[in-house]
């Protein structure tokens, strides 16, 4: 397919601008010649052409509303189409972010009843819905962790991460001034007691775990590790990335976490990937409130108003309150399923991902054998021993059938891993499906390896060469 | 299948190889089985030379198609040289993990330390043990 370049055209446009009628101004005046690019060469194209560019680009798009989409750990879920039309009503598009609080009432009673929602779902405190998604949130989190030590005055230079962790924990934690130290996972894949006990010292500000972690795993001992972590004076993050497991089953509050990030483009069902921005709200225990990040909305009798009066605070992390159109969606996804219809989704999403796990079994390793939460994680490696067929390859060969590919080479501590998420919508045909279409794969690696490295076979563009790729990028078009 | 290990050098279990010059100054790269496991190389980070490292601390990192990694200082010294040529090239390290793809070469701080590392014997059982 040509790019929008390659078919432009010099003088084509999609209308005629008639003639201005305003006093012409000189850009190199208003701007400064300084500022002003010589030549933008932007693609001059008919509007005809323009559209059946996109439109055959949107065709080769892949999204949750063409196909099955088992992206381990980041919850790509259905999105219903209600929260879309909510999210439309002009009431909430059309208020101007500056509006006054009294102009504001009725979005203002919307976050509120969010955060109060949020706070009954999670068993927390308080929480605030400014951060704008899940590693904002987390940032925000680790930094009430902080600031809350800084004002005991004490100082603990370090935080916990264990070696199943999202890569971005490390990160939030380093971005605060924390050195990370890596908590091992036990042979059953929770948190090896043993080794959190040697760790944790009054020099340790905490543990950021995700519960169920990355492996799709309940941590069993997730009393016993709080416990751990209290009793030296350190406060448990969570990580609330896998949310989608336990909503209405458990509340990280009632397992004794101070803070817990959530991503409701994962678990309140708001497109993400390439369908919109995220959010991050965050939840904290009693602790902690007096540091959560400002504005926050306050309520007076029956009216909302923001307030900035609260001097503990680790300040605003971000311009405007959050990404208000997403926390739309996720309100209208939790009224319109219930406290009960949130149960009975978290039960078919683990019910699902237990399916597969066991269908899978025979034909794939499964490194950690026990119930999983909604998700689970093999290995690839008996297709490499066989026939050097590696998960990559695996993956590839998916979306000749259809599929978008589960996410791979995550965790970490599993070699050759594949983690598939098939949250709680799909129909036992669509599992069944996928399952048959994994079971074909594994055979085709044994007796004709060849064509599953060679894969995809069917796609527009076929397999690319990632080492080129990323050792020699091309990325700008050149005339 | 990774090349032997060579036995005139000394390695540390975060796989990193040293090469005593005998003349205060050591060349360091990663071993054989590391760019096995790290796969085809795309790209590495050199560090400044003249940058002082503690053993144990990050010196270099190096980027796979599958993931980003810390290469260990696996003793502590003063960075005197680095391999200019895996900017471009960093696929040096995959062809010739022991030759061509050194990563730097430091002065000597304190050569005791090199008693802490592996002979190749105790590596070759290492990777062996990795391996299952």
């Amino acid at each position: 397919m040509e790019l929008i370049f390659e078919i432009s055209k010099p003088g084509r446009s999609t209308a005629d601008v008639s003639a201005s009628d305003v006093p012409i101004v000189n850009i190199d005046d208003v701007i400064g010649r300084q500022y002003l690019r010589n030549d933008l060469d932007l693609p001059e194209v008919a509007e005809i052409d323009l559209v059946r560019h996109y439109t055959n680009l949107s065709r080769r798009n892949f999204g949750v509303d063409l196909g099955f989409y088992p992206l381990g750990s980041c919850t790509m879920k259905y999105n219903p189409k209600i929260n879309e039309n909510v999210a439309a009503l002009p009431g909430f598009t059309g208020l101007h972010p500056n509006a006054s609080d009294e102009f504001a009432q009725g979005n203002l009673q919307l976050l509120y009843e969010m955060q109060k929602y949020l706070c009954g779902i999670f068993g927390m405190a308080e929480f605030t819905l400014q951060p704008a998604a899940g590693a904002h949130g987390e940032l925000a989190g680790v930094m009430m962790i902080k600031k809350y030590f800084e004002s005991k005055g004490q100082i603990r230079p370090t935080i916990l991460i264990p070696d199943t962790a999202h890569g971005t924990n490390p990160a939030s934690g380093a971005l605060c001034g924390f050195d990370t130290i890596t908590l091992r996972s036990n042979p059953e894949g929770g948190v090896d007691i043993e080794h959190l006990n040697s760790l944790m010292t009054e020099d340790v500000a905490g543990l950021m775990l995700t519960n169920p972690n990355t492996l799709g795993l309940f941590e069993r001992n997730i009393e016993q590790v709080a416990q751990i972590v209290h009793s030296k004076g350190g406060l448990l993050y969570g990580d609330g990335a896998n949310a989608n497991a336990f909503l209405g089953k458990t509340r990280p509050g009632d397992l004794d976490f101070d803070v817990i990030q959530l991503n409701l483009h994962k678990t309140f069902a708001t497109p993400h990937g390439g369908g919109g921005p995220g959010s991050g709200p965050v939840g904290v225990s009693e602790a902690l409130v007096n540091y959560l990040p400002v504005p926050r909305i306050v309520k007076n009798e029956s009216t909302y108003s923001w307030s900035a009066n609260f001097p503990d605070t680790i300040g605003r992390v971000r311009a405007f309150y959050g990404n208000f159109n997403v926390i739309v969606k996720a309100y209208t996804y939790i009224c319109s399923l219930g406290a009960e219809g949130l149960t009975r989704a978290t039960e078919m999403a683990v019910l699902n991902a237990n399916y597969i796990k066991e269908k899978l079994k025979p034909y794939y390793d499964l490194p950690y054998d026990r119930v999983c939460m909604h998700e689970s994680v093999f290995s690839g490696n008996r297709q490499v021993a066989q026939s050097g067929v590696h998960t990559s390859d695996i993956a590839k060969r998916l979306i000749d059938f259809g599929y978008h590919p589960p996410t791979i080479y995550f965790p970490l501590i599993v070699p050759e891993a594949f983690m598939i998420e098939p949250t709680e919508t799909e129909s036992k045909e669509t599992l069944d499906a996928f399952c048959d279409a994994m079971i074909a794969i594994a055979q085709e690696a044994k007796e004709n390896p060849q064509r599953v490295k060679d894969a995809p076979l069917s796609t527009p563009v076929s397999r690319l060469d990632e080492v080129l790729a990323a050792r020699k990028p091309d990325v700008c078009w050149k005339r | 299948m990774s090349k032997s290990n060579p036995t005139d050098r000394l390695y540390s279990k975060d796989h990193e190889w040293v090469k005593d010059n005998g003349d205060g100054t050591a060349v360091v790269g990663i071993t054989d089985y590391a760019q096995e496991m790290l796969t085809d190389i795309v790209f590495v980070e050199l560090p400044p030379v003249g940058k002082k490292l503690a053993q144990g601390e990050p010196m270099a990192v190096v980027e796979s198609v599958k993931s980003v990694s810390d290469v260990y200082a696996p003793v502590t010294g003063e960075i005197i040289a680095v391999n200019k040529t895996l900017e471009e090239t960093p696929e040096l390290i995959n062809q010739d993990a022991f030759g061509e793809g050194w990563i730097a070469k430091l002065n000597l701080e304190n050569v005791a330390e090199l008693k802490s590392l592996l002979n190749a014997a105790d590596y070759d059982a290492l990777i062996k043990e990795e391996k299952h």
